[in-house]
């Protein structure tokens, strides 16, 4: 009996992710969701820029990759153009909450039955660990090197609550996957987001907390730890909306 | 010939794209190309096609990527400053190979510049526009009638090529309102065994990609659609002519500034200059045969332009400067007037140097 095998979503091209970068875990939730809802072969999915780009060699569907921060409009391209395939991004911090603010929060407003898969690890890893949107206050980074001072650059920016406000979005919910627990909950997170899209019911965007072990400066373990102890008081998990279930409620 | 009706440019464009069997329009308002977009919003929903008013010229780009890259016939419409924010998306369309069909009714620049027609983009859209090595097929349009018939052959020649493929018209085209008949032709269809439209576990994934980390990798790739852009070069130059027989100086200009030209050639040919003109329809690739064909007869050439001198340059390097070529040209949004251009013909024919 085999109990433990790669999905078939994905295909069997090595990860190129740093050791204890948790993108492997995220990878794997989507492509279990996809072979759970039995939707790869009409699934296509869009990249984005950053340590995520290379997405397009990992799942075993149709792919393309965006510019930056640009996923959520090529998204909605791609669904207009047939509304019967399952489209989702797959995007980082840098490129959701900063560069594609306007993608994100306009495709949400529309309600575009797409999934958005938002791997949020306060950092920009592929170019070295620079400040990213979500970087936490006092965080060091290569462009914060004294700490994200909030009195000159701000504050970090919370999706979640942010796209909550909006009437369109049909699903937003923030999980980790920084322990067992946790990736078992994101682990239907995700695959709740695609079912959403599979039934019509719109617009699904999942925040993965994730870590960055290079580029944090940490042992993977005492990465998952920081997430623990500094990411999730200030991003917490939970549901931000779920149109359904409220309308269910009321 | 179907009938003809008098339409509005923009409105004639916007009803050909439909013809053509576009039915993926993303847009985003801007002066003088506006009715675009809303024509497009009144009948798209109607034949079953997506209308959609983007959040910004940027996302419209990108959502012409997406309908593009499922293999759909889709465009975009944008003025001058428009066209810069889409620059980005379309460097990654060239990069990916997609076709898809841009169109930009200019008006004057730089910045925001102005609402009235121009041709200052001509660089930009020539020249590719965003970053890195690539061409787009640039269609010059000069009347309403051939808003109509470019807009068929721009998606023909974008597909077959699969070459993103802009339509350069100027805020005169847009906006005026002239008799034409409508195409009577139904879309070519063209098969893209390349389109995303999911794998039915039926074959290997199809990716749409520009990145190649590997070097060698994405010199491959830029040389095998420069073999593309040598074979458009060779085969799908156009250009009119006119009065150019035995023309003496030859009148190169496009578009409005094409219109205004021939009312030039016309009065210099009854005061006995023998004035020809050169009409590129494409701009990219320029038209460099007939130039320098006519480089062989003429003893002057005369770019008319609404800009400060751009497609000169293309003139000069058609006809490897063996001639001498003076500018007729305005800026701004104004139209050189027939008299102008008439001035610049008798100095061209009495040997003058740049005007």
């Amino acid at each position: 009996m085999i109990v433990f095998e790669k999905p078939k979503a994905l295909t069997d091209a090595p990860l190129h992710y740093c050791p204890g970068c948790t993108h492997g875990i995220i990878h794997r939730l989507v492509a279990e969701a996809m072979d759970s809802l039995d939707i790869t072969g009409r699934t296509i999915g869009v990249a984005s820029v950053g340590c995520s780009v290379f997405t397009y060699n990992y799942f075993n569907c149709d792919m393309v990759q965006a510019a930056h921060g640009r996923a959520p409009a090529v998204a909605t391209g791609l669904k207009r153009a047939d509304p019967s395939k399952i489209i989702f991004t797959y995007q980082g911090d840098g490129d959701l909450a900063s560069i594609g603010t306007a993608e994100t929060v306009h495709s949400a407003a529309r309600g575009e039955n797409i999934t958005i898969i938002f791997v949020n690890n306060a950092i920009y890893g592929m170019t070295g660990g620079q400040m990213a949107p979500t970087s936490l206050p006092g965080q060091v980074t290569q462009t914060s090197p004294y700490g994200r001072d909030v009195n000159t650059v701000g504050y970090p920016v919370r999706i979640c609550e942010m796209l909550s406000t909006l009437d369109g979005p049909c699903y937003l919910e923030r999980v980790a996957v920084n322990n067992v627990k946790n990736v078992r909950h994101a682990k239907k997170a995700i695959e709740k987001a695609f079912r959403n899209q599979v039934e019509g019911k719109g617009f699904s965007l999942i925040e993965v907390i994730s870590t960055c072990p290079t580029n944090w400066g940490k042992t993977p373990q005492a990465a998952l730890e920081w997430a623990e102890q500094n990411m999730i008081p200030y991003y917490p998990l939970g549901v931000y909306k779920d149109k359904y279930s409220e309308e269910a409620g009321k | 010939m179907a009938e003809k009706i008098l339409m509005k440019g923009n409105e004639a464009l916007a009803e050909a794209a439909i013809m053509a069997g576009c039915r993926h329009y993303f847009g985003y308002p801007i002066t003088p190309q506006t009715e675009v977009a809303a024509y497009m919003a009144k009948r798209m929903p109607r034949i079953g096609g997506t209308f959609l008013q983007a959040e910004s010229e940027i996302a419209a780009i990108n959502m012409v990527i997406g309908a593009a890259a499922a293999g759909k016939r889709s465009m975009t419409s944008s003025s001058s400053p428009g066209i810069s924010l889409k620059s980005e998306g379309i460097s990654y369309m060239a990069g990916c190979d997609l076709p898809g069909l841009i169109v930009n009714v200019q008006r004057g620049g730089p910045g925001l510049g102005g609402i009235q027609p121009s041709q200052s983009d001509y660089f930009q859209a020539t020249r590719g526009g965003g970053h890195g090595d690539y061409h787009l097929l640039v269609l010059a349009p000069n009347s309403v009638q051939e808003m109509a018939d470019l807009v068929f052959k721009g998606f023909d020649m974008s597909e077959k090529y699969r070459i993103p493929c802009m339509l350069l018209a100027d805020g005169t085209m847009g906006q005026m309102m002239e008799p034409v008949a409508l195409p009577e032709r139904s879309a070519e269809t063209i098969d893209k065994p390349w389109a995303l439209t999911g794998t039915e576990g039926k074959r290997k994934p199809n990716i749409i990609n520009s990145l190649a980390l590997a070097p060698h990798e994405l010199e491959e790739w830029n040389l095998e659609r420069f073999k593309r852009y040598d074979i458009i070069r060779e085969t799908e130059q156009m250009s009119e002519s006119y009065l150019m027989d035995d023309a003496e100086i030859c009148v190169v200009a496009f578009g409005i500034a094409a219109r205004v030209s021939q009312n030039a050639v016309d009065t210099a040919r009854a005061m006995g200059i023998k004035a020809g003109m050169i009409r590129p329809i494409t701009l990219w690739p320029f038209p460099e045969k007939a130039l320098k064909t006519a480089a062989d007869q003429c003893k002057a050439f005369v770019s008319v332009e609404l800009n400060m001198g751009q497609m000169i340059e293309d003139v000069k390097l058609s006809i490897e400067c063996c001639k001498p070529v003076s500018l007729c040209c305005r800026t701004g949004g104004m139209i050189p007037t027939p008299d102008e251009v008439v001035a610049a013909i008798v100095k061209a024919n009495e040997g003058g140097k740049q005007a």
